[in-house]
């Protein structure tokens, strides 16, 4: 049983709470597309004050296919430009809806809502901190495509600042994943986050990898994080994901990205049987539909 | 040679009522004035004596803060663990000491250290206190970004 409130932090959740998540997702599966009446008349809030196109229009389709509605607020229209606090933005829109989504550019903006809501927080993505919808669905794809316990899989890109990578890499610990994190130098992920992984190995060159592994999940490398544009080119270069990448990799590997991806992966690889990005995508429905449905009461 | 009731003499004189925090890690006399918010507009009077030998403390020297008339409670030197483990406080009336006690490192502390992340919503005009566990005496990490302090607590401190 899932007795969390709010879905803030993926360090808030069990491995018990993940398996219940992504048990009810695979319940919700075939209601992805043909919906269910399970939350009629209740409101979810979105409060996005940042853009995240999926995030925002998957809560959507989400919430509307289990037959409930949604507000929709941006920062452009909200009361922020006349200077209201976001915890004066909760305390109101907690009147107005059932749960809320809420994306903002100040990490821990949703812990801090979740200390004054007394509707249900969903982080919708924090800054450059959490966005635990996509780790589940990260998760849930794995498991969906491949399996999800003893996993080979390898982390490729910006491994430091990326976060989503820290939450993956996190959860997947719970499930005794091997770990392979593949970042060039000065962009890996941070000792502390490294210590606390049950088995982990730090490479520089992806190729060193790519055959032992079952998924292959990719990041963006951010151009804003090279002080030197021509070294960016180089190390962005090196880390983009090529049929010749892919020559002798397992039969059965996945390729995973969280999008938008820029030129990590080259589009050529779409075509095989490997890339996974965009069932992976798809995949954020059921897992939302499941997690809204466990919040606010909406049994199937 | 010194006459030994001279050398017993204490460097700062005992207090009658108040409290006594003994055995600071060297240096950390003024950190620990901060945390307890004790500032140049405080009215109590507080003697600081800092570099005293001491046979207890790595490289035999430790810092000692006397607040007179003020009896602190566990909640407000527990935080003073954070920056001086060792630090014993005693608890005196009428030149007696009364109590004395370890300070114990609290899981979460609030309000007393800075989130270094500038993003942190901790750092905003948002009606919120920074907040971080403990995870050990080294070791911090902010409540709502999880950003990590894993050396110079100190200079953190608000």
């Amino acid at each position: 049983m899932f007795k969390k409130k709010h879905v803030v932090s993926m360090r808030d959740l069990t491995r018990d709470d993940v398996e219940f998540i992504l048990d009810y997702a695979e319940r919700m599966m075939p209601y992805a597309k043909a919906g269910v009446r399970v939350l009629e008349n209740r409101i979810l809030a979105l409060l996005f004050f940042e853009p995240s196109t999926r995030t925002q229009l998957s809560f959507d389709s989400a919430m509307k296919r289990l037959g409930g509605s949604t507000l929709s607020l941006t920062s452009e229209e909200s009361s922020v430009l006349k200077g209201e606090t976001l915890a004066d933005t909760i305390k109101v829109v907690e009147g107005y809806a059932d749960a809320i989504v809420l994306r903002h550019p100040k990490e821990g903006a949703a812990r801090m809502a979740s200390e004054i809501s007394r509707i249900p927080i969903i982080n919708g993505g924090d800054g450059a901190g959490h966005h635990p919808t996509q780790t589940l669905l990260d998760l849930y794809t794995i498991k969906k495509e491949s399996h999800l316990d003893n996993l080979d899989i390898a982390l490729l890109g910006d491994l430091k600042y990326g976060r989503t990578a820290h939450s993956l890499a996190y959860a997947l610990n719970m499930f005794n994943a091997n770990i392979a994190l593949v970042a060039p130098e000065g962009l890996q992920m941070p000792k502390h986050i490294v210590d606390t992984l049950n088995s982990v190995r730090l490479v520089e060159d992806v190729d060193e990898v790519i055959r032992d592994v079952d998924v292959l999940y990719v990041t963006r490398i951010q151009k804003e994080r090279f002080p030197d544009p021509t070294e960016y080119l180089r190390v962005a270069k090196s880390y983009r994901l090529t049929l010749r990448v892919l020559e002798r990799v397992r039969e059965n590997l996945i390729i995973m990205h969280p999008l938008p991806r820029v030129d990590e992966i080259a589009p050529e690889v779409d075509q095989t049987k490997h890339a996974r990005y965009f069932k992976q995508a798809f995949y954020g429905i059921p897992v939302r539909m499941a997690l809204l449905a466990i919040l606010m009461n909406g049994s199937i | 040679m010194i006459p030994k009731k001279v050398k017993e003499e204490l460097r700062v004189r005992s207090i009658r009522n108040g409290s006594v925090i003994d055995h600071i890690t060297a240096g950390n006399a003024l950190n620990v004035l901060k945390i307890l918010d004790i500032t140049g507009t405080t009215k109590a009077i507080v003697s600081v004596a800092m570099n005293v030998p001491s046979k207890r403390l790595p490289f035999g020297r430790k810092d000692i803060v006397k607040i007179e008339d003020r009896e602190l409670i566990p909640a407000e030197v527990d935080k003073i663990a954070l920056i001086a483990p060792q630090a014993t406080i005693n608890i005196i009336r009428d030149y007696e000491v009364v109590q004395k006690n370890s300070v114990v490192l609290p899981n979460v502390i609030t309000h007393v250290v800075r989130c270094p992340n500038l993003n942190c919503i901790s750092n905003s005009t948002e009606p919120v206190y920074s907040k971080f566990s403990v995870l050990n005496s080294f070791m911090l990490r902010c409540n709502y970004c999880e950003t990590i302090i894993d050396s110079d607590i100190a200079a953190y401190l608000i």
